[in-house]
């Protein structure tokens, strides 16, 4: 016993100077570690820089073209023509194909995928939804340049047989607005079935007490209080339909159309026609760039002019979505 | 109660109580129906979608042989007995033995072409599936006239048939556009040969590229934004920035690829400042070029998925590994990033297989359109799958289509199993505090 005592008396004996030099709690400097978060933050800015970097690459070329002899801005916002060959650019042919597919596609997209998700929140059974759920998730993952293939090969075939081949063209802005609904149905109902899910049930059950039915609930209650998710997955829907290249390169048509005037487009609503072929802005740059295109032509710099174009329309429905999200919520 | 209610004027009686009851309910019904209906559309929709995909990928081609394989057989292997199908006589024309074959071909073709041929590799040392196919290409010359669908084949067989009995020399074969030789085979002009193979070690390699870049530097950013960033409005920017990114459309990133990667950096790209690559490839439009774009494209991806992953690490984890005197780095990757990797690269793959699945930021780099020799490197030029499927369905002639259909079916298939891989890796090792 007393052999073991002795011990911590000893201990005690040992100078208190050592033990400061042995046990040092002060944090030390790490090198290392000071490198992996020089690296860590370095990833995190990137995502600014890249932003940077396609807001001046899409600028300092679009103001190269710009600064061309042959090209004007107020030509660029006004004129009905685009035809580089001849030394005019007129953006509307361009971005009316764009609105043009997007407006069918919403058109389409929009009530059928609020439809389905209202189906698969607030009526189908949980076996059902289960699996329908997972396939409409798995089928917006599907490239669209399957989507385009699809556009091409049937539903151009269907509307030409449905319509007569000799009003619809082969390649037309119909069909590939049709398909361009059919690619963001998916992500329609996805999202919105999402919003609708979280909807806590004691609303729904609070409804049902006062006798309400159940479409009576879905419509009165449950669905304002998704608005929302429901506005946000809309405008990215949207977005998405916007910047869809891969459907109208294949399926809407390899040139711009034209118009003689703003007199000509209007008359007879031309511009509005789904049956003839038009080239949108991502079509247009597809297949500009698809060949081997000189650094210096104005081919070049005019993808730029047209991809800013482009950046701005999809930035301000992005900005519109996180707005949407912010005004319709409703916290529970 | 109610009989009390129903005296006071203007409320409704008992009948017109029931009928409104009536009435809502029938209004239930219909919506019911129509929100039915209009699920139905969609899944329909959709299988057409993929039905038209099969639709094309199978069906009867009308096929004019320059020789005919009986004919070769009748002269160079008199006892074998030539079937009566045309398909299996392609295949006796692989199983002869090899000095018939090489005497075959050395009947047939041009002095000059034989040259060619033994400078790329001698007859004698290829083996007999090698110099059967070569027979079939060069010698017998199988010409596709003209083709059908899987749903015309089917349900107008009598017509066709009628039609192939017109064409001079033609005999129909029920063909499988996805067969093997269309995924081994390289691209070539004539449909009956061509194949998908140039296209699938392409996207392997652009992908392998992408992964190399975004996987680290995507989770490098999601480990910054969680666990080092402190709260405020450098973090508030790249969090706005992000989400942002995440929107841009797939066509702009191949604008900043074109005009950073394969225009600024072209030496760096193109492999001429490490003396590598030649004349064609120096040009910066090469398969690093469109990695490093598809990476840039799928990082807010990764970012995204992967700061979520580990968000639900649980605050006690990291709380146990400081308590007992670990830095924050070895918090991170000894007790934060074992515990997110399943989550991580269950959103990894999803963004892998959308980086698969990208074709006009390729188109707009400057993908090849036509190359028949296999990538060798980072800094070959390249095709994709998707770009051949492009290429392919942008076509006119229905033969391309079909192809265009078959690769759609392997690039489904890729997709598939990624996808699935990740659905496993989540249920593998999700764990639950």
């Amino acid at each position: 016993m007393q052999s073991d005592l002795s011990q911590p008396i000893q201990a005690m004996n040992v100078p208190v100077a050592q033990h400061q030099e042995v046990i040092d709690l002060r944090r030390r400097r790490r090198a290392g570690e000071s490198l992996i978060h020089g690296f860590l933050f370095l990833s995190g800015v990137l995502s600014v820089f890249t932003t940077v970097g396609i807001v001046l690459v899409l600028l300092s070329q679009a103001l190269a073209f710009f600064r061309r002899p042959e090209v004007s801005l107020f030509d660029f916002l006004t004129k009905t023509t685009w035809q580089p060959a001849i030394g005019e650019f007129g953006i509307f042919p361009l971005v009316n194909a764009t609105l043009l597919t997007s407006f069918i596609a919403v058109i389409v997209a929009l009530p059928l995928g609020l439809m389905i998700a209202i189906y698969l929140s607030e009526y189908a059974s949980a076996p059902a939804r289960r699996i329908i759920k997972p396939v409409l998730e798995m089928l917006a993952g599907v490239p669209t340049v399957v989507y385009g293939f699809f556009a091409l090969t049937f539903v151009t075939a269907i509307l030409r047989a449905l319509l007569g081949s000799d009003r619809v063209e082969i390649f037309n802005v119909g069909s590939a607005g049709l398909v361009i609904g059919i690619l963001i149905l998916p992500l329609v109902a996805s999202m919105s079935e999402d919003a609708l899910h979280a909807v806590p049930g004691a609303l729904r059950e609070a409804a049902f007490g006062l006798g309400a039915t159940r479409l009576e609930t879905t419509l009165r209650i449950v669905l304002p209080a998704a608005l929302s998710g429901i506005s946000a997955a809309f405008i990215v829907a949207i977005s998405r339909a916007v910047g869809e290249t891969m459907i109208v390169a294949i399926a809407a048509g390899a040139g711009p159309r034209n118009f003689k005037s703003w007199a000509d487009a209007v008359t007879g609503f031309k511009f509005l026609n789904p049956f003839t072929a038009a080239e949108t802005m991502t079509g247009h740059m597809v297949r500009i760039s698809g060949g081997d295109l000189s650094y210096d032509s104005i081919d070049y710099d005019s993808i730029f002019a047209i991809g800013l174009t482009l950046f701005v329309m999809t930035l301000a429905l992005n900005i519109a979505s996180r707005w949407a999200v912010r005004r319709f919520r409703e916290e529970y | 109660m109610r009989d009390r209610v129903s005296q006071v004027p203007g409320y409704p009686d008992e009948k017109q109580f029931q009928g409104f009851i009536r009435r809502r309910r029938r209004r239930g019904a219909m919506w019911r129906t129509l929100f039915l209906i209009a699920t139905s559309v969609g899944i329909v929709v959709l299988s057409a979608l993929l039905l038209n995909i099969l639709d094309d990928s199978f069906g009867y081609v009308a096929v004019k042989n320059e020789i005919e394989p009986a004919a070769l057989l009748a002269t160079y292997a008199p006892k074998r007995l030539p079937m009566e199908r045309g398909g299996a006589d392609y295949q006796i024309l692989r199983e002869l033995s090899r000095d018939v074959q090489v005497q075959i071909l050395r009947d047939h073709l041009s002095q000059g072409l034989i040259r060619r041929l033994e400078s790329e590799q001698p007859l004698d040392q290829r083996s007999q599936e090698e110099l059967g196919d070569l027979i079939i290409e060069r010698v017998v010359e199988p010409h596709f006239l003209a083709s059908w669908s899987l749903f015309d084949s089917v349900f107008h067989r009598a017509r066709i048939k009628a039609e192939v009995a017109e064409m001079d020399g033609a005999s129909l074969r029920f063909y499988s556009w996805l067969n093997p030789k269309f995924v081994v085979s390289p691209q070539s002009s004539h449909p009956e040969f061509a194949g998908i193979r140039t296209a699938i070690l392409g996207s392997l390699w652009v992908v392998a590229i992408t992964i190399l870049f975004s996987l680290p530097v995507g989770v490098a950013a999601a480990i910054y934004l969680e666990e080092y960033g402190q709260k405020g409005r450098l973090n508030d920017l790249i969090e706005t920035n992000i989400n942002n990114l995440a929107g841009v459309p797939s066509i702009i990133y191949g604008l900043l690829g074109l005009a950073i990667f394969v225009r600024a950096l072209q030496p760096l790209t193109g492999g001429s400042l490490f003396g590598i690559g030649d004349a064609t490839t120096n040009n910066g439009r090469t398969i690093i070029s469109a990695g490093l774009t598809l990476g840039l494209l799928i990082l807010p991806i990764i970012i995204i998925n992967a700061r979520e992953a580990i968000r639900a690490v649980p605050q006690g984890i990291r709380q146990a590994s400081y308590g007992l005197g670990a830095t924050r780095w070895q918090t991170v990757w000894h007790h934060v990033l074992p515990n997110a990797m399943p989550g991580i690269l269950t959103g990894s793959i999803l963004a892998i297989s959308r980086a698969f699945g990208e074709t006009a930021p390729l188109v707009v780099i400057g993908a090849s359109a036509f190359i028949i020799r296999d990538p060798d490197g980072p800094f070959s030029k390249f095709t994709t799958m998707t770009i051949q499927i492009y290429q392919w369905t942008a076509r006119p002639q229905a033969e391309f289509r079909h192809l265009a259909a078959a690769g759609i079916i392997v690039l489904l298939a890729l997709l598939l199993g990624l996808n699935a891989t990740a659905i496993w890796l989540r249920n593998r090792y999700q764990r639950s505090y």
